[in-house]
């Protein structure tokens, strides 16, 4: 109990320092994010398979998506990227004002990539390119299309799940930070959350060429 | 107790993470631009390449992979080991059931087709899933 009033209010009194502390933290979302790997692994397992088998489909297919939004969907994701990667460097160096642009950049850029995704998946259940038995569009020629777009709503619906977490935990942070809850001696939290949104990152950088680049 | 700062914090220059996010745009733009030529199967290979690059750049700079613990790379690295594995050898039996017995090597067959009805009538879109292979292809160009 004698050492407890010289811990900082954010370090949990089993471990022995701050450092130790935030290596347990980082090894835990990096065990956490391997789960996500293999989450989505088995889609991706499930696209190739599929892919393979239908090869003519997905060329066919694909050209109905919109190379355009994809771009800008890929794009936005990534500048997104940049700004929670530069939100913990100006949390870092303990510049709290810095920190909040940053993380609301994130958050906006987050917001835009969902209404991006919201008009494209507003045009295809309008024209029927849904999956399985729900597939109504006639204009793609070869059998079966429906398979294409059950991977293509699967893999960018969880994805998008994904993204929504993501804009809440930031909008977490900006909260927190808000109330100074983060310095440059613990910001472990907005860490973490830039950890998290670099794979979701990292997982739409895959399915962008897979699903809007086929050939 | 030491409390003071000690841990091996790398802090970045913010040139170099806006060299990192230039650097994924031109990729982006690569992979597109790349997309619009016709290499054939090797289409698919480019565009994973790319998309691998952009993921490395993302995992060492973004996610710090390049000066933290290497427990951490460690970890990632055998996560995607694992799913090459998984991929690789799920493949090799998806791929070669053909070999054994033709009926099974491409399982969607053009009699497959299940929406040849409009959607309005649920009840023609439940027919048509059990149409025979010649209703059902009426207005189903042949595939090739």
């Amino acid at each position: 109990m004698s050492q407890s009033t010289e811990h900082p209010a954010y370090l949990q009194h089993h471990f022995s320092d701050a450092e130790q502390q935030r290596e347990s933290v980082k090894l835990g979302m990096w065990i956490f994010l391997v789960t996500e790997i293999l989450l989505f692994g088995g889609l991706f397992c499930a696209y190739s398979i599929y892919r393979a088998w239908n090869p003519d489909i997905f060329f066919n297919a694909h050209r109905f998506m919109n190379i355009e939004l994809g771009t800008t969907n890929t794009c936005v994701l990534i500048i997104s990227s940049l700004t929670i990667a530069l939100a913990i460097r100006a949390i870092q160096l303990g510049k709290k004002n810095q920190t909040l642009v940053y993380l609301g950049s994130t958050f906006v850029l987050a917001g835009v990539f969902l209404v991006i995704k919201y008009f494209e998946y507003a045009h295809k259940f309008h024209e029927g390119m849904l999956p399985g038995k729900f597939y109504t569009f006639k204009g793609i020629a070869g059998t079966n299309p429906h398979v294409f777009f059950s991977m293509y709503f699967l893999m960018t619906g969880l994805h998008g799940i994904h993204v929504t977490v993501g804009m809440i935990l930031i909008g977490w942070l900006m909260y927190r930070t808000k109330k100074g809850h983060f310095s440059s001696e613990y910001y472990t939290p907005v860490e973490m959350t830039g950890l998290y949104w670099h794979l979701v990152d990292i997982i739409w950088i895959f399915l962008f060429p897979l699903f809007y680049l086929v050939g | 107790m030491s409390r003071e700062v000690s841990h091996t914090t790398h802090i970045m220059p913010v040139s170099l993470y806006l060299k990192i996010g230039g650097l994924l745009l031109i990729l982006t733009g690569l992979t597109v631009f790349a997309s619009f030529l016709q290499f054939g199967p090797y289409n698919l290979v480019i565009a994973m390449v790319i998309a691998a690059t952009k993921a490395s750049l993302v995992a060492l700079f973004f996610m710090h992979l390049k000066y933290d613990n290497k427990l951490y790379m460690i970890l990632f690295v055998s996560s995607l080991l694992f799913l090459a594995t998984f991929i690789i050898l799920t493949m090799f039996d998806t791929l070669t059931r053909g070999d054994i017995n033709p009926e099974t090597a491409m399982p969607y067959k053009p009699e497959a087709v299940i929406y040849t009805q409009p959607a309005d009538s649920t009840a023609a879109a439940a027919d048509s899933m059990h149409t025979t292979p010649d209703s059902s292809r009426t207005d189903q160009e042949p595939t090739e």
